[in-house]
């Protein structure tokens, strides 16, 4: 694979872009690996490419039902920060932020990471007051974290609703190194950097099955035949249950629930932030993408489905946050919409862990926040498949926390999936 | 738009409706052991395909619902009252009502 830098664009831009080649292979699966992921979404290709560079592992094959970074990858929000406070939580998402910001470099592939804060409005003194423990815990672990006052929060982005009699606005909650990325460069970087170090994508190839013997999986059934593996692992939130169900496993502490998102109309340059507002049942993020587009979303459905279409009362809802707080929306046009399937789980929190089948391994539960934790879901869990036991900041992603009472309910909200937004 | 056609009210959009869970959940009883009651509160079946599941009908009657539904197409097969004995209470004092 040719390497893109500066001398690269000048030699093609000489030679009528003749020199560009695919980015990655399409081959046929072999007959066996040494690890099998299953799903080629940001978390499996990003754990591909983690064993290949950090463990050496590369005899690896990530398998895809659909086309890569065709489910969730391509149905969010796509924004990146590490606001979380909970012992597990914190490490985790710091870690992940650090790997974004080396990301386009490492990957050798501009995902177009931008750092460019990300706020939280605050409404009561009750809100600013949680927001300080959770901001300046940020602070005593190795992250940024600020409280924005009225006058610097207006400086910095005049044009919030801030005549809001009912939801006055009294202040931010920012971290400036969040910000979003280009979620379909992301899978294209990792899934080419992959590639590079000879892993095998194999699209339009369903697992249908497993192959059990004496107590350990051999290989997987696909629509493509079957395929041998060493290791094997789940990496396909929205569908982790029906994996897992496959394997004989039983249930997940997981519903699948679906989110929708929403693009407008490009137009000039609005706003340079990422900014969130949720107060008395609202819940709204919206930033604006660099083709102009307003970027936003809001809550679930409030309904189990696995159907990737969302429908019109949460339309509705979220495009009034949208006029509530930046009333100069009121115009602009929606030119699409979308949903992603979640594995919403019990407490909010994600799964990385070992299964009681010796060399299958699983990742899933990522809730609304599966976007921003790739790079460090894929690090931790090819750190997990290589070594076969958890790195201690993982130690809790596991399936038996709820058994032992060391839930990471980041949101306190109680054993039910669809609270966890 | 979901709708679903409560016993009581009629075709109504699912907006007047709070989804529950699972209508296959069953809690155990008090005394039960550890692993039953983690099961129960902790681990669902996750379908994808025909579902019962409870929906409360709070901006209307605020009785409980119990909807079979496709949770891959949204199509709804049938509904019914998840407590029919209420629901025969109801139905009897509302036909007198009528009588009078």
């Amino acid at each position: 694979m040719s390497k893109f830098s500066l001398w690269s664009i000048i030699q093609n831009g000489l030679s009528r872009q003749r020199g560009w080649q695919r980015q990655w292979r399409d081959p046929n699966p072999r007959e066996k690996y040494d690890v099998v992921i299953v799903g080629a979404g940001l978390h499996g290709l990003a754990t591909a490419y983690y064993l290949a560079t950090n463990h050496y592992v590369r005899n690896v094959a990530v398998l895809e039902k659909g086309w890569l970074g065709g489910g969730n990858a391509g149905r969010n929000t796509t924004i990146i920060r590490s606001n979380y406070m909970m012992p597990g939580n914190r490490q985790f998402y710091e870690h992940s932020l650090k790997l974004w910001e080396g990301l386009s470099h490492e990957l050798n592939y501009n995902v177009m990471f931008s750092q460019r804060h990300h706020v939280t409005l605050l409404h009561s003194p009750a809100a600013r007051d949680s927001a300080a423990r959770r901001y300046n815990t940020m602070k005593l672990t190795d992250s940024d974290a600020e409280l924005w006052e009225l006058p610097t929060l207006k400086k910095e982005i005049p044009h919030l609703n801030y005549d809001n009699a009912r939801f006055p606005i009294i202040g931010a909650a920012v971290q400036r190194r969040a910000g979003n990325a280009r979620h379909d460069a992301v899978a294209w970087g990792y899934a080419r950097a992959a590639d590079t170090y000879g892993v095998d994508i194999i699209q339009n190839c369903e697992v249908t099955g497993v192959v059990r013997e004496n107590g350990k999986l051999t290989g997987l059934k696909t629509t493509r035949g079957k395929i041998g593996a060493g290791k094997v692992g789940f990496a396909v939130a929205g569908n982790s249950s029906r994996l897992w169900q496959m394997a004989e496993l039983g249930n997940l502490p997981i519903e699948t629930h679906l989110l929708q998102a929403f693009v407008s109309e490009p137009i000039k340059p609005l706003l340079d932030h990422v900014v969130v507002f949720g107060v008395g049942g609202a819940h709204f993020y919206i930033s604006q993408s660099d083709k102009g587009g307003m970027v936003f979303g809001g809550d679930l459905d409030w309904y189990k489905s696995y159907a990737q279409r969302g429908n019109l009362p949460t339309v509705q809802d979220v495009c009034e946050c949208a006029t509530s707080i930046l009333p100069c929306l009121g115009r602009v046009r929606l030119l699409r919409h979308w949903s992603g399937l979640m594995d919403m789980s019990m407490d909010g929190s994600p799964f990385i862990c070992k299964t009681p089948i010796e060399n299958l391994y699983l990742n899933a539960g990522w809730n609304y926040g599966g976007f921003k934790a790739s790079p460090a879901s894929g690090w931790y869990f090819a750190d997990l498949i290589a070594n076969d036991r958890p790195h201690e900041t993982i130690d809790h992603f596991t399936l038996n926390r709820f058994r032992k009472g060391v839930i990471i309910d980041e949101r306190g909200a109680g054993p039910d999936p669809k609270l966890h937004g | 738009m979901l709708r679903i056609n409560c016993p009581f009210c009629g075709l109504r959009d699912y907006s007047e409706f709070t989804y529950g869970g699972d209508a296959s959940v069953v809690y155990p009883d008090l005394d039960a052991g550890e692993d039953e009651w983690h099961d129960a509160v902790f681990l669902r079946e996750n379908i994808r395909g025909l579902q019962r599941e409870t929906w409360h009908h709070v901006q209307g009657c605020r009785m409980w619902l119990i909807v079979e539904r496709d949770t891959l197409t949204h199509e709804i097969v049938g509904v019914e009252a998840a407590h029919p004995e209420w629901a025969k209470v109801i139905q009897s004092q509302a036909s007198e009502k009528k009588d009078q």
